[in-house]
């Protein structure tokens, strides 16, 4: 499968997945106006994963700033992992929150509770 | 009488004010004042938590008035596609960031019930709320997600202040006034 490796921007996080490389990775501001845009791509990207995906996949989030548009569709990410998770197979999410950040602590668990896949929670203490 | 918007602001343009805006609310006017506010930010040492709660505010208002704002009233000034006001100013331990846009008189009830079912509901309530939407709401037409008012309600920890301003019989100006400050919790 063709990787998918976006840079960046002041309004979209840099996204990295990667199933040769075994690298999930959501980092950064998500605060497009337009989030569906963004995100589908990433989206059937997963849907086509789960079709043969690692023994163990493992996605760290680690996000500064999401806007309520982008929730959803992080949610749609996560509900892919789920699908892969229901299929007997590991994975895992690692979601980053800076120390004195409770409202991306907060966010964290809302996805925990909703999707049924393992989440760790982990502070970044600068 | 003629109607003019700023007469709402009835205190005297003080130096508390760190952005004023009103025009077409687009993708560049959102990245401007996005970047500007944050700046100040920065400049005015606000804790990190602050700074974060502010900005995460102000996004979900920038693009409340991005997806939602009703067209203008045809005899008013600017014809604007999203007309849009918006108030950002320095007050005791916090900031309150004040929106005005024009709503259709058609939209006014559904938009009241939404912050009143927001404005009675607890904590916890507003938390379940967002979840639930979330989970359940798929994004609009108009490209928002349903959960800006009950995000910004959620973070801040404050009743959603508002006001409808008649402007003629099919427009009313609606204001919403959002304090953030430190004291986020148990306000409800």
């Amino acid at each position: 499968m063709e990787p998918i490796n976006i840079e960046g921007t002041p309004k979209t996080p840099t996204v990295k997945f990667d199933s040769a490389e075994g690298v999930f990775e959501i980092k950064g501001r998500s605060i497009p106006e337009n989030s569906v845009e963004f995100y589908k791509p990433l989206v059937d990207w997963l849907d086509n994963y789960k079709e043969s995906p690692l023994s163990k996949t493992v996605v760290d989030i680690r996000l500064e700033y999401f806007n309520t548009s982008s929730s959803k569709c992080i949610l749609d990410v996560f509900k892919k992992l789920e699908a892969i998770h229901k299929a007997k197979n590991e994975v895992e999410v690692n979601w980053y929150y800076e120390e004195d950040d409770e409202d991306m602590l907060e966010a964290g668990e809302d996805y925990e509770s909703i999707i049924r896949v393992p989440f760790k929670m982990i502070e970044i203490v600068e | 009488m003629s109607f003019n918007i700023e007469n709402y602001f009835s205190e005297k343009p003080d130096e508390n004010v760190i952005l004023f805006y009103k025009g077409n609310i687009d993708s560049d006017v959102i990245n401007h004042v996005l970047d500007t506010v944050e700046d100040k930010l920065v400049e005015g040492n606000e804790q990190s938590k602050l700074r974060k709660k502010v900005y995460n505010v102000l996004v979900e208002s920038l693009q409340n008035l991005f997806h939602h704002v009703d067209r203008v009233p045809e005899d008013f000034e600017d014809q604007a596609e999203r007309f849009g006001l918006l108030v950002v100013k320095k007050i005791g331990g916090g900031y309150r960031i004040i929106t005005g846009n024009f709503v259709h008189s058609d939209n006014i009830q559904k938009l009241e019930e939404k912050i009143k079912r927001i404005n009675r509901s607890s904590q916890e309530e507003i938390k379940e709320l967002y979840k639930f939407i979330l989970n359940h709401q798929r994004i609009s037409a108009k490209g928002g997600g349903g959960l800006g008012l009950v995000d910004i309600a959620r973070k801040t920890g404050h009743r959603l202040d508002y006001a409808f301003k008649e402007y003629n019989d099919d427009y009313s100006f609606f204001y919403l006034d959002i304090l953030v400050n430190d004291d986020n919790k148990n306000n409800f």
